[in-house]
């Protein structure tokens, strides 16, 4: 069992928890990630370490509600517990000194950036932090992000906060029209952002790192169901990933993928929805 | 009644549901024998002088002694012989492929000249076991004292839970470290509630727990924690963590939405029961015409969950012919039953997929068989020209399993093989590295049950001389000693 120690609202349907898990805190690296199952008839859901602290033994996640899982995740509250959460997983991110290095976040992908991006600016790199956001109400993590930047850029695609346009605009608008030069770049966040990043970063000649989310149920190699095409060969993300060289990954595949079980997940949400209604909230 | 009499006597199938009925739940196929039928299908044991099926048997139980037992009525003395030798009897009395092990031995199926007239060990083997869970309360034996000495075992399959159990029983502190959130291994993620109930495999899962043996779920070791801790924590190490790895057919289409490796569709259905979605969370596509590849019991399962799904057709499609098909006769003839067509001597080339990547189809070429191959199976060939076009909409990748990769990979000590395989001493399961041992399908690739479980209970043996001696470069020897002791004692 996992305490739910805290839980802060980051934006609409943004929560930020921190849960009890010692011995993942203690081993736990950037880029990783944990799988959680809510309740017996949960399904496992992964979900990327946004910090942690050994020391207290508590991970940080931080969870957009979508679906059934998440939402349900939404409904708890401090003092909840969480039966299952397995981790880390994944290879933890190379890190090293590269540099200059574009450190790009999406939406709820700035979250598992945060640990990555410190890291880096940890190892000796100049950071250049770009995260965007559809409006200024989902934005997350600001001050974090500018705590371990040497230079910040916000966009939001409606233009109610920072630079009007996406995250692709704002590295044009540092990397083309500043002429700062970028020597890597980190990029987290909704696959079509991701897929359009790596397209103008392939253009700019800056490798990029990505992280990939597919559906997932074991989390150790053992289904499959994470496959993603890399260079045009197929990886399994839980275990070779979750970080793959972006300008490789096949992000139309990878799309399609996330959207195999979308009426199934209408419908345990709708089936969801109606019982949250009828309990006022908190679920089954 | 002399042993004419005996021969005499037809052989008691077990009743089953009806083929139509089943394939609409996930309950038990076969519905076991009452007391009366078992005790006429013991009659029909010769008890053999040398009882060659004891020699059938991977872990060489007594059979006999519990075959005898079940014909006296006497059901207590027979489920404790049966103990004696296999600790799971009511999983190994469902799962077993008894026909290529006892029952190929059994003198009476020789006499008849027919292996499927063999006295029914299997099917009496399960009616104890059930026989005892029906009593409620199971024997808890009288536990030794404490010996002091910890074991750590990886992996809660047959062959970890086979070993905690015997080790508990020798007195040693046994914890389970297991990266699910069940135990069970292949028992709950893999093989379906129709063949295994889970509620068996939770019931021998509580008997550990109550002999005292500590699960530990959501613990991936090499990840959640390291071996070089466990080495380190731990008087002895044991590995047994399975063939979770699955192969793919390395054709065009192979990441099409609706294609799926056995593993991944399995363990939706079983382990995470998409089969009641959406009152659990899991879902699972809901084919109409689903193709699986392969010719195992893996395949089997897959196709006739698929069935159980609502799948309106299911395929087999398999490369070799039926001879050559590696699962269970009784599996194939289960499925036949229940409507799942077999494509033998044919092989996938390419899936196809609709405006959407959806599968929509498959492309398939016809085989011949030419000459034997490595295996000894025959060799099967493409013929030229014979493609066509199945019209499927989901695809069920059944083609085996290789060993799992997480432990060798983060602990380079340990030996393996070409294949990925933990490389073992065969008498005592010891590893390259002291301390460590391994068994099951991690050193065997994709196996069986009872052969993993029988390399749990001889590691277990290792393990206890290993505690108690220390000795490790000759430890085959001293367990060959005590062995010996044993049998001249008893
Ligand atoms: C669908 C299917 C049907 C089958 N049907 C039959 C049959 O009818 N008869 C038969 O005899 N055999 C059958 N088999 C084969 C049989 O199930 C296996 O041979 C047997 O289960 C192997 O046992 P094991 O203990 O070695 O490993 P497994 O049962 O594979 O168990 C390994 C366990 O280790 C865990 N694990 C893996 N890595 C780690 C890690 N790093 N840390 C912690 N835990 C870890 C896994 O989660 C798993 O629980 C079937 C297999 C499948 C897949
Ligand atoms: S989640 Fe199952 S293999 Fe990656």
């Amino acid at each position: 069992m996992h305490r739910i120690l805290s839980k802060e609202r980051l934006g609409p349907e943004i929560n930020r928890y921190v849960i009890e898990a010692p011995q993942i805190s203690r081993r736990r690296k950037p880029g990783q990630f944990v799988i959680i199952r809510l309740c017996p008839e949960g399904e496992r859901i992964p979900l990327t370490i946004a910090d942690a602290d050994p020391e207290e033994g508590t991970l940080t996640l931080v969870v957009q509600a979508v679906g059934k899982t998440t939402w349900q995740l939404a409904d708890m509250e401090e003092g909840d517990e969480i039966i299952d959460v397995t981790g880390p997983l994944g290879r933890p991110t190379h890190i090293e000194r590269y540099g200059t290095v574009l450190c790009v976040g999406g939406g709820i992908g700035v979250a598992p950036l945060y640990p990555i991006t410190s890291a880096l600016k940890d190892a000796g790199n100049e950071i250049v932090c770009i995260i965007g956001a559809r409006s200024a109400d989902l934005l997350i993590m600001e001050k974090e992000m500018e705590s371990v930047s040497d230079h910040m850029l916000v966009t939001t695609d409606d233009g109610s906060y920072g630079m009007h346009g996406m995250v692709t605009d704002g590295i044009k608008r540092i990397v083309v029209e500043e002429g700062r030069k970028a020597d890597f770049a980190v990029a987290i966040g909704p696959p079509v952002m991701m897929k359009f990043t790596c397209l103008l970063t392939g253009e700019l000649e800056i490798p990029t790192m990505v992280s990939l989310n597919p559906i997932m149920i074991d989390g150790t190699g053992m289904c499959g169901g994470c496959r993603v095409s890399v260079g045009g060969k197929t990886k399994f993300a839980c275990v070779d990933g979750p970080e793959f060289d972006g300008h490789q990954v096949d992000f139309d595949e990878l799309m399609k993928r996330l959207s195999a079980y979308r009426t199934h997940e209408k419908e345990a949400m709708d089936r969801y929805s109606e019982c949250r209604a009828e309990t006022g909230g908190g679920g089954r | 009644m002399d042993s004419k009499e005996r021969l005499a006597i037809p052989p008691h199938p077990m009743p089953e549901q009806d083929p139509a009925e089943r394939v609409d739940n996930v309950r038990e196929v076969p519905l076991g024998y009452t007391a009366e039928t078992a005790i006429a299908e013991a009659t029909r044991c010769l008890q053999c002088k040398t009882p060659f099926c004891v020699d059938g048997c991977p872990v060489n139980i007594d059979i006999p002694g519990f075959v005898q037992a079940v014909e006296d009525g006497d059901f207590k003395k027979g489920i404790r012989i049966l103990k004696k030798d296999n600790l799971l009897p009511a999983i190994c009395g469902r799962v077993c492929p008894q026909e290529t092990q006892c029952q190929l031995e059994c003198t009476v199926g020789k006499a008849r000249k027919d292996q499927t007239k063999s006295v029914m060990i299997g099917k009496l083997e399960r009616f104890l076991a059930d026989w005892e869970r029906e009593q409620g309360e199971f024997e808890v034996p009288r536990m030794p004292p404490s010996s002091g000495k910890k074991v750590a075992v990886i992996g809660a399959g047959p062959a970890g839970l086979t070993l905690a159990g015997d080790l508990v029983r020798m007195g040693h502190d046994v914890t389970v470290f297991e990266a699910f959130h069940k135990a069970g291994g292949v028992l709950v993620y893999g093989i379906p509630e129709f063949r295994l109930p889970k509620s068996i495999v939770q019931t021998e899962v509580d008997y550990l727990e109550k002999l005292g043996v500590e699960f530990r779920y959501n613990h991936v070791v090499g990840k959640t924690l390291t071996m070089e801790k466990l080495v380190e924590d731990y008087d002895a190490v044991f590995v047994g963590t399975g063939a979770g790895l699955p192969k793919f057919m390395r054709i065009p289409g192979q990441n099409l939405l609706g294609v799926f490796s056995a593993n991944e569709y399995l363990t939706r259905a079983n382990l995470m029961k998409a089969y009641e979605f959406p009152r659990s969370d899991t879902p699972i596509f809901r084919a109409r015409k689903v193709m699986t590849v392969g010719g195992g019991n893996v395949a089997m399962d897959c196709a006739r969950t698929a069935l159980r799904l609502g799948a309106q057709d299911s395929l087999v499609v398999y490369r070799r012919s039926e001879k050559e098909m590696p699962a269970r006769v009784e599996e194939i003839e289960h499925a036949r039953e229940e409507g799942v067509q077999m494509h033998l001597l044919n092989n996938p080339v390419r899936i196809l997929g609709d405006e959407n990547d959806w599968v929509m189809g498959a492309e398939i070429v016809r085989m011949k068989l030419g000459e034997p191959d490595a295996s000894g199976r025959r060799r099967p060939i493409p013929i030229e020209g014979s493609e066509y076009v199945l019209d499927v909409d989901a695809v069920i990748v059944a083609i085996g399993n290789s060993p799992n990769p997480l432990i060798p990979d983060t602990f380079p000590d340990l030996e393996v093989t070409r294949w990925g395989g933990i490389v073992t001493n065969e008498v005592t399961g010891q590893t390259s590295v002291r301390g460590i041992f391994a068994g099951g399908d991690i050193v065997l690739g994709a196996a069986t049950v009872i052969l993993a479980m029988s390399h749990g209970r001889r590691a277990a043996k290792a393990i206890h001389i290993y505690l108690k001696t220390g000795r490790w470069s000759d430890l085959e020897e001293a367990v060959a000693v005590e062995i010996n002791q044993s049998q001249t004692s008893s």
